[in-house]
C-alpha cells in the first residue's frame, strides 16, 4: 500500500522516538513527556506496519487485525486503570511476561508455517540458519521471561489463593541447582543446533519451549522477595532481547533496534538498582541469600507500648518517619499519614519522611505508597538530604525497615558492608515498629534495636499505627 | 537472505545495544520503577511482528495454527503496550502531580 522507503522511514522515526523517550524517562522533570514519546513511537510503528500490509481480500483481514488490537488494548487499559497503586510492581512483572510471550509466539508462528503447510518452501543456506537460530534464541529468552515474570509476580504478591487457602510462594534453591541451570541452558543451545539440520522437527521445538519455561522458573525460584525488583528489571531487559531476536527472524529493523535498546538500557537499570542495594547481580541471581547462615539472635529487648511512645511524641519538635518493607506489607500508609497529621496539629511537630533508595519492594515504592495516602511530596526527603538533619530529630519513627538503617553497614564486614543507610541511630530517640527482633533480608542482626534510646513496638504495622494514633488522640 | 542484509541487521543490533548502554547513566531512585515500566512497554514492539505474522498467515490459507499463534501474540503484545504505557503514565502523574501540589 505504501512504498518500501516510507516503511523504512516510518520505522526510523519510531526508533528515534523510542530513543528520546527512554532518555527523557530517566529525568524527573521530563519523564511524563518521555513516556508519551515512547507511546507515540509505538503508534508510528503500528501505523507503518498496518499501512504496508496488503489486506486485498476485503474486510476479513482487517477484522482479524482490528479485533486483536482492540481486545488487547481494552484488556491492557482495563488492567492498568483497575490496579491499585500498591499492586503496581506486580502489574509491571505481568505485562513484562506478556511481552516476552508475544515475542516467543511470533517466533513460533514463523516456524510453524513451514510445519503445517508443506507446500511452503523452506528457505535454504544462510537464511535458514539465521531463521532457526534466531527463532530458537527468541523462544529461549521469551518463554523464560514469561514463566520467570509470572513467578516474580507471585513472589511480589507473597503467595496465591487456591480454593480459599493462602499458599506462600516458595523460595528454594540449593547450590547444586546452578549447574543444573547451566546444563539446561546448554542443552537448549544444542537443540537449536540440531534443529538447523531438521527445521521441521516438532520434538526439538517443544523441547526448547519446555526447557525455557523450566529455566525461567528455576532462575527466579531461589531469589527472595526483597530482590524481586532487580529480577523484574533483568527480565525486562530479557524481554527486549527476545524482541530483537524476533526482529532477526522477520528481518525487521524496528524490532531489532527497539528490542536491543530495551535490552541494554534495562540491563544498565538492573545494575543501577543492584548498586543502590549494594549487591552484585551475580550474587542476587546465583547465591541464595540469608537462609542457613543467618546470624543467631542472642540478645533480647523489652518492648514498649503505644501510650509510652505517644507521650514521647508529645514533647517532640521534629519527627522523622522512616518507612520500609513492613509499611508496604501491612499497607499502613494511610495510618502513617493520619499520625503525621495528628501530631502536627496537636503538638505542632514538624514531620518529614526519610526515603531510602531501595526501601520497599521496588525502588520508589515508598514514594508511590505515601503519595497514594496524600502525603505532600515536599515532606518526602531522599536519604542524602535527610541524613544531616537526623541529629536534630527528636524521634526517628521506623516503620518496618531494618537493613536500610542498620548501623552494621558502616563497618567493613558482613553482607551489608558499605551500603548507604538512613542514619536513624543519630536521632535522640528511635521508635521502631516491627513484628519481632528477627534479622532483615541481609540476615544481619541490627544493633539499633538494642540501643538504650530505642523503643520497640512489636506488632503489625497497621495495628501498631492504629494503637499509636488512638493513644495520641487520648492525650 | 543476502549476507550483507544479515551484516546490516547485526550492525543495527550491536549499535543499538551500545546506544542503550549509553542512554541511561544516572536515574533517581524514584524513577526506577516508571523507567522499567516504560522500557517494558517499548519491548512490546514485537506487536509489529505479530501484525505481520497474523496477516501473512491469514493470506496463506493453509496456515491456521500459525495464524492463531500470531493472533495470540498480537493480543498479548497489545496488552503489554497499552497497559505498560498507561501504568507508567499513572505512576508518573502520581509522582509529578503531587510535586506540583506540594509546592
Amino acid at each position: 500500500m505504501i512504498d518500501d522507503q516510507w516503511i523504512g522511514l516510518g520505522y526510523l522515526l519510531s526508533a528515534s522516538l523510542f530513543i528520546f523517550g527512554l532518555k527523557r524517562l530517566s529525568h524527573p522533570r521530563t519523564a511524563p513527556r518521555g513516556n508519551q514519546l515512547g507511546a507515540m513511537g509505538m503508534l508510528v510503528a503500528v501505523l507503518t506496519t498496518v499501512l504496508q500490509m496488503e489486506l486485498g481480500d476485503g474486510i476479513e483481514g482487517w477484522i482479524l487485525i482490528g479485533s486483536g488490537l482492540l481486545i488487547g488494548g481494552l484488556i491492557g487499559w482495563f488492567m492498568a486503570f483497575r490496579v491499585e497503586m500498591t499492586g503496581m510492581p506486580e502489574m509491571v512483572a505481568l505485562f513484562n511476561g506478556f511481552g516476552g510471550a508475544a515475542s516467543a509466539l511470533v517466533a513460533l508462528s514463523e516456524s510453524w508455517k513451514y510445519i503445517e503447510d508443506e507446500t511452503l518452501e523452506l528457505p535454504s543456506g544462510l537464511e535458514l540458519e539465521v531463521m532457526v537460530v534466531a527463532a530458537g534464541l527468541s523462544a529461549l529468552v521469551g518463554w523464560m521471561t514469561l514463566t520467570g515474570s509470572l513467578l516474580a509476580m507471585l513472589k511480589l504478591k507473597g503467595g496465591v489463593e487456591i480454593f480459599g487457602k493462602w499458599i506462600r510462594t516458595p523460595t528454594w534453591g540449593p547450590s547444586w541447582l546452578n549447574p543444573v541451570k547451566g546444563l539446561l541452558f546448554l542443552s537448549t543451545l544444542v537443540l537449536i543446533y540440531l534443529s538447523i539440520q531438521e527445521p521441521t522437527e516438532t520434538d526439538y521445538l517443544f523441547a526448547i519451549i519446555g526447557i525455557s519455561c523450566l529455566l525461567g522458573i528455576l532462575l527466579v525460584l531461589p531469589i527472595g522477595g526483597a530482590d524481586m525488583p532487580v529480577v523484574v528489571s533483568l527480565l525486562n531487559s530479557l524481554s527486549g532481547i527476545a524482541a530483537a531476536f524476533t526482529g532477526f527472524i522477520i528481518s525487521n529493523s524496528v524490532l531489532i533496534v527497539a528490542g536491543s535498546l530495551v535490552g541494554a538500557s534495562g540491563l544498565i537499570l538492573t545494575f543501577i538498582m543492584c548498586k543502590a542495594m549494594n549487591r552484585e547481580l551475580i550474587d542476587v541471581l546465583f547465591k541464595a541469600f540469608g537462609g542457613s547462615d543467618k546470624e543467631q539472635l542472642t540478645r533480647t529487648k523489652v518492648g514498649s507500648d503505644a501510650d509510652e511512645v505517644a507521650m514521647m511524641v508529645d514533647g517532640a519538635q521534629k519527627v522523622i518517619i522512616v518507612p520500609g518493607y513492613g509499611m508496604a506489607v501491612s499497607q499502613c500508609q494511610h495510618q502513617v499519614k493520619e499520625f503525621a497529621d495528628l501530631i502536627s496539629e496537636k503538638f505542632d511537630t514538624e514531620v518529614k519522611y526519610a526515603i531510602h533508595p531501595v526501601a520497599g519492594r521496588m525502588p520508589g515504592h515508598m514514594n508511590v505508597l505515601l503519595a497514594e495516602a496524600n502525603v505532600p511530596y515536599d515532606q518526602l526527603i531522599e536519604m542524602d538530604e535527610i541524613n544531616p538533619e537526623m541529629p536534630e530529630a527528636d524521634i526517628a519513627l521506623i516503620i518496618g525497615a531494618n537493613d536500610t538503617c542498620n548501623p552494621a553497614a558502616r563497618t567493613n564486614e558482613g553482607p551489608l558492608a558499605g551500603m548507604p543507610i538512613i542514619d536513624a541511630d543519630l536521632a535522640r530517640t528511635v521508635v521502631i515498629i516491627k513484628r519481632s527482633l528477627s534479622v532483615g533480608y541481609a540476615g544481619v542482626d541490627n544493633d539499633l534495636f538494642y540501643m538504650d534510646k530505642t523503643m520497640m513496638l512489636f506488632g503489625d504495622g497497621k495495628k501498631m499505627m492504629n494503637e499509636l494514633n488512638a493513644a495520641v488522640k487520648e492525650l | 537472505m543476502d549476507i550483507t542484509v544479515l551484516i546490516g541487521s547485526i550492525t543495527l543490533f550491536v549499535m543499538s545495544i551500545f546506544l542503550g548502554f549509553e542512554l541511561i547513566t544516572k536515574v533517581p531512585a524514584t524513577l526506577h520503577t516508571p523507567l522499567m515500566s516504560g522500557a517494558n512497554a517499548i519491548s512490546g514492539i514485537s506487536i509489529v511482528g505479530a501484525l505481520l505474522g497474523a496477516n501473512v498467515a491469514y493470506e496463506g490459507g493453509d496456515t491456521v495454527v500459525s495464524g492463531i499463534l500470531a493472533f495470540v501474540a498480537l493480543v498479548l503484545a497489545m496488552i503489554n503496550v497499552v497497559g505498560g504505557f498507561a501504568v507508567t503514565n499513572r505512576m508518573l502523574n502520581m509522582i509529578a502531580g503531587k510535586k506540583r501540589g506540594g509546592q
